[in-house]
């Protein structure tokens, strides 16, 4: 147990995570960057969850469970957004977000 | 465990078992052709199988639940499945290039299926995400399918990006629900959950999560590009199969979980759907595109969705069952005929349409019932799936929300008759040329036209729904 660091900075942290990962998906021009954001968002839950599941729930392990899948899932939605990335890079030669733009109302 | 409760997820099962046997016998033979009536076959043994044998029961400490109202939501998914197959022979088999591959399609529709059905039979929510992302990714692949075309890979580039944030959303709202409730067991949750400020952002985090996937009107925006630049037979597949498992989960999570939020997301759900119907319909009047027009006019369905969850009873429960089944029968029907056109001739903008009836009359007909039926004009179905949600937002006093639904439901039949006014009456020098569709196609167009016609008249499909509602 790690002593005099209470549960509320592991919120803040995942908190913060949370919002900067929503803040580079809407703002950044590069698709990897953008699934970068999306990781964060997603490490984010990772931290509430093995956090609450310590400090609230240390009886079951509920919490943790839920962090390993979310790692998992995260990987294959990973490696299939690249994919399709690559198939885009393959058409126009650039994966900018200002690019991708063809179809629009 | 024994066989028996083992035969509770006999469709999951049955699914996978399909999934598997299409990759064996796409290792297996050069001649990808033989894999697709095969693949039919197994199918349809399956979806009968649904509708003979009930099942009732939990598994996994209930992580994986089944009721006859849960059986019913899969029968649902796998009819519209069946009839997407059917609908995309056309253009698997009749193009060369395609049939390489086969195979992939199949499985990785069917997977996505599988994931759908987990997701609605869940019964926690790390089961609800695992459906989830089970169901959502394999569509990713199948969006930006067509490796060749800049549409298809801009559509998929927006539908993972979005799904993934979505999903992001949504878990962080689970991990607050956790960390407020300490479960993540529907039942367990079911009696601690309380309106508390965290506890009501979380809700709002999910909901908003699964409003992604109905494309609800402030989360819609990645709808209409993705749709346009899809295969055809996928962007069916999104529009009434992956919208109808949202609301199912939905339904059960607003129903179980998140019963004593009902003051709350009453008021929330009728603003989402005054704001689906409006905006919906108003960019639906201005495509000429088809397939984009049949996507707006998907947002501004999903709209009246919201009318039977209001009050949280199970007869609007059963109403919302009915509604999308015949839903899905009517857009798989518009969808078809644009499918057999599509992949006839390539054209799909609305003015190719002029004429239509001159040249090819079934596939007009087919095309002008699946529009009534989407308007709701009286004798075909749609018109008692409506009638019936406006029912239910009248008996528990929304008359506000009620006279924007009529007004809505007026508009959408301006611009689905627009397309019906272009095949019959309009004029054209070059109609499309007659298209002689092939034996699945007419299949397929032949089920959507039966379940148009025939939901709507017998009162005891209603009633069947109406008796398994009880128990959700």
């Amino acid at each position: 147990m790690i002593e005099n660091i209470g549960i509320e900075k592991f919120v803040i942290l995942s908190t913060l995570m949370f919002f900067i990962g929503v803040y580079g998906f809407l703002v950044r021009k590069n698709l990897i960057t953008i699934l970068i954001s999306v990781e964060i968002i997603l490490n984010s839950v990772n931290i509430n969850f093995v956090a609450f599941n310590k400090y609230l729930y240390p009886e079951n392990l509920q919490g943790q469970f839920f962090a390993l899948f979310i790692i998992a899932i995260a990987a294959t939605e990973a490696s299939v957004a690249i994919a399709i990335f690559v198939t885009l890079y393959r058409r126009i030669k650039m994966i900018d977000v200002e690019n991708v733009n063809k179809m629009k109302y | 465990m024994t066989i028996d409760q083992f035969l509770l997820m006999k469709n999951e099962i049955l699914l996978i078992a399909i999934a598997v046997i299409v990759l064996i016998i796409d290792l297996m033979t050069d001649n990808k052709k033989i894999l697709f009536p095969v693949m039919i076959i197994l199918f349809i043994f399956t979806t009968v199988i649904g509708f003979i044998y009930q099942t009732d029961g939990e598994l996994f400490g209930g992580m994986y639940r089944s009721t006859p109202l849960i059986n019913m939501m899969k029968n649902i998914l796998n009819t519209g499945v069946l009839i997407i197959l059917l609908q995309s022979a056309g253009w698997l088999i009749n193009k060369a290039e395609n049939h390489e591959n086969i195979g992939g399609f199949c499985f990785i529709l069917i997977s996505s299926l599988a994931g759908m059905c987990f997701m609605i039979s869940s019964g926690d929510f790390l089961m609800f995400y695992l459906g989830l992302e089970l169901a959502t990714i394999p569509i990713a692949a199948l969006v930006a399918y067509e490796k060749m075309k800049f549409l298809s890979a801009e559509a998929g580039t927006k539908f993972i990006l979005s799904a993934v944030l979505s999903s992001g959303i949504l878990l962080y709202g689970i991990s607050i629900l956790y960390g407020t409730n300490g479960s993540i067991l529907f039942k367990d949750l079911n009696n601690s959950v309380e309106i508390t400020n965290l506890q009501a952002l979380a809700f709002i985090f999910i909901l908003s999560g699964i409003a992604f996937k109905i494309s609800l009107v402030p989360f819609h925006l990645w709808t209409a590009d993705v749709y346009e630049g899809a295969p055809v037979n996928i962007t069916s597949f999104l529009s009434s199969i992956s919208k109808a498992a949202s609301v199912f989960i939905l339904l059960i999570l607003l129903f179980t979980v998140f019963i004593n939020f009902s003051e709350i997301w009453n008021e929330l759900l009728v603003y989402l759907s005054i704001l689906t119907m409006t905006i919906g319909n108003l960019f639906a009047i201005r495509q000429q595109n088809l397939k984009r027009f049949l996507a707006f006019s998907s947002i501004a369905q999903a709209g009246f969705i919201p009318l039977g969850f209001i009050g949280g009873t199970s007869l609007g429960a059963s109403t919302v069952l009915y509604f999308l089944l015949i839903y899905v029968f009517s857009n798989l029907g518009a969808f078809g005929v644009v499918s057999v056109v599509t992949s006839a001739t390539g054209k799909e903008s609305m003015n190719d349409y002029n004429g239509f009836y001159k040249t090819n009359r079934g596939l007009s007909i087919v095309m002008m019932l699946s529009l009534f039926s989407l308007a709701g004009i009286p004798p075909v179905a749609g018109f008692f799936s409506k009638f019936f949600l406006f029912t239910i937002a009248a008996k528990q006093g929304y008359y506000f929300l009620l006279f924007i639904a009529v007004i809505n439901a007026t508009i959408s039949l301006y611009y689905y008759l627009l397309v019906v006014k272009a095949m019959f009456i309009n004029e054209n020098e070059q109609p499309i040329e007659k298209i002689t569709s092939d034996v699945y196609a007419k299949l397929g167009l032949a089920i959507c036209v039966l379940g148009i016609v025939f939901t709507g008249l017998f009162g005891i499909i209603f009633d069947y729904i109406n008796t398994l509602s009880k128990g959700i």
